[in-house]
């Protein structure tokens, strides 16, 4: 790999890093889900200082270029993140469901009480 | 608290202005002794002003959220509050008030869990389907009676009376949120609760946009199709929670929050 695409990578993945941090510090991430982008960093980071590995890795799936192998991981790698978004959103969304559904029956059941109070 | 009322008539209504006082009237003069539940499914006209003119008890959803959720919300309130039979039925004026006591009157028997009114049967209906959901329908019908080895010929009926082990079902979180249907009874039949058909009126609609209009048929075929199957893989889970008696889903706050 040129060492201009190495120092590229590297740079990249930094401020990804930092940006990761620095979001979770915010509040902005929530930690359980930042672990996965870190994960990702560090991927990268190892990818391009350890070519070696790539290469092994390029042969390994019977891919002919490094860059083949690099891009057809980071697009397993967006899948998977959003399969992983998919079933959050379909907990999510059941547990909006339920928790309208309740509140919905809390509030009619709030707006009865004084007619119940004058009945008694 | 209220224990007299054992029977609750559960309306899901969305935009249904013009077609719920005069069907909430209907109701009162037929239907004597029980509670009548309108579920205004975030409607953007006066749904629920005018069913709680009409005298019906009103639970409004804080947003759209669909036909099963928001029948659910109901069978939901029917188990906080104990009421021993549900009704369910549809805000367009398609279900026929006059069928209510027929199926109350089936469901009390006690020898069966959910009592379906189906518009196919006894041949008194006045109610058509029309092209790519007409077939999915039929599909679906022979597919269902096949699975669970009784005749179903409405499987997509809203018309339906259900005593406790089936409210309780319903308020699960099998229930689905969008569109109840043949992939219900399927999974019904797996938790062990009996099924019955009875034959009801139904009309076509009145007034409002259906349901079932535009690309919706065959997103329903697909949606249909894979709940079915992902329904018979997953067979297990449901019997063991309805069968437990007592057992009651963790969404729902199980104790009368009066007491």
């Amino acid at each position: 790999m040129p060492f201009q695409q190495k120092i590229f990578a590297i740079s990249i993945s930094i401020v990804l890093f930092i940006i990761i941090v620095d979001l979770v510090r915010r509040r902005k991430l929530r930690e359980e889900y930042s672990w996965i982008w870190l994960l990702t960093g560090v991927l990268v980071i190892l990818l391009a200082t350890w070519y070696d590995l790539l290469k092994v890795i390029t042969e390994t799936i019977g891919a002919v270029l490094p860059t083949t192998t690099l891009f057809l991981f980071s697009l397993i790698f967006l899948m998977v993140i959003n399969l992983y978004y998919a079933t959050k959103i379909s907990s999510l969304h059941g547990q909006v469901k339920d928790l309208a559904q309740d509140m919905a029956i809390l509030r009619t059941e709030i707006q009865r009480r004084p007619e119940k109070a004058r009945e008694g | 608290m209220q224990s007299s009322k054992e029977i609750v008539i559960i309306i899901p209504a969305y935009n249904e202005e013009n077609n719920i006082p005069p069907l909430i009237k209907e109701i009162q003069n037929k239907v004597s002794g029980a509670g009548i539940l309108v579920i205004d499914d975030g409607s953007m006209d006066r749904t629920a002003r005018v069913a709680e003119k009409a005298g019906a008890l009103v639970i409004r959803l804080p947003f759209n959220m669909g036909y099963g959720a928001a029948l659910q919300t109901g069978f939901k309130y029917a188990l906080l509050r104990r009421y021993r039979y549900v009704v369910q039925m549809d805000a367009d004026g398609q279900h026929d008030p006059d069928s209510i006591k027929d199926l109350l009157d089936e469901v009390k028997k006690e020898d069966v869990d959910v009592v379906i009114g189906s518009r196919f049967l006894g041949g008194n209906s006045v109610y058509r389907a029309s092209g790519v959901r007409r077939i999915g329908m039929s599909l679906f019908r022979k597919i269902t009676s096949v699975i669970i080895g009784q005749p179903v010929t409405d499987p997509t009926s809203g018309f339906q009376a259900l005593n406790r082990d089936a409210i309780r079902f319903y308020a699960s979180r099998y229930y689905p949120a969008d569109y109840p249907d043949a992939d219900v009874m399927i999974m019904l039949h797996r938790a062990g609760l009996r099924i019955r058909e009875i034959p009801v009126r139904m009309y076509p609609r009145k007034q409002g946009q259906s349901m079932h209009s535009g690309l919706k048929p065959v997103y329903y075929i697909f949606k249909m199709f894979l709940s079915m199957f992902v329904t018979l893989l997953r067979k297990d889970k449901f019997d063991r929670r309805v069968i437990k008696k007592g057992e009651e889903s963790h969404a729902i706050p199980t104790k009368n929050i009066r007491d």
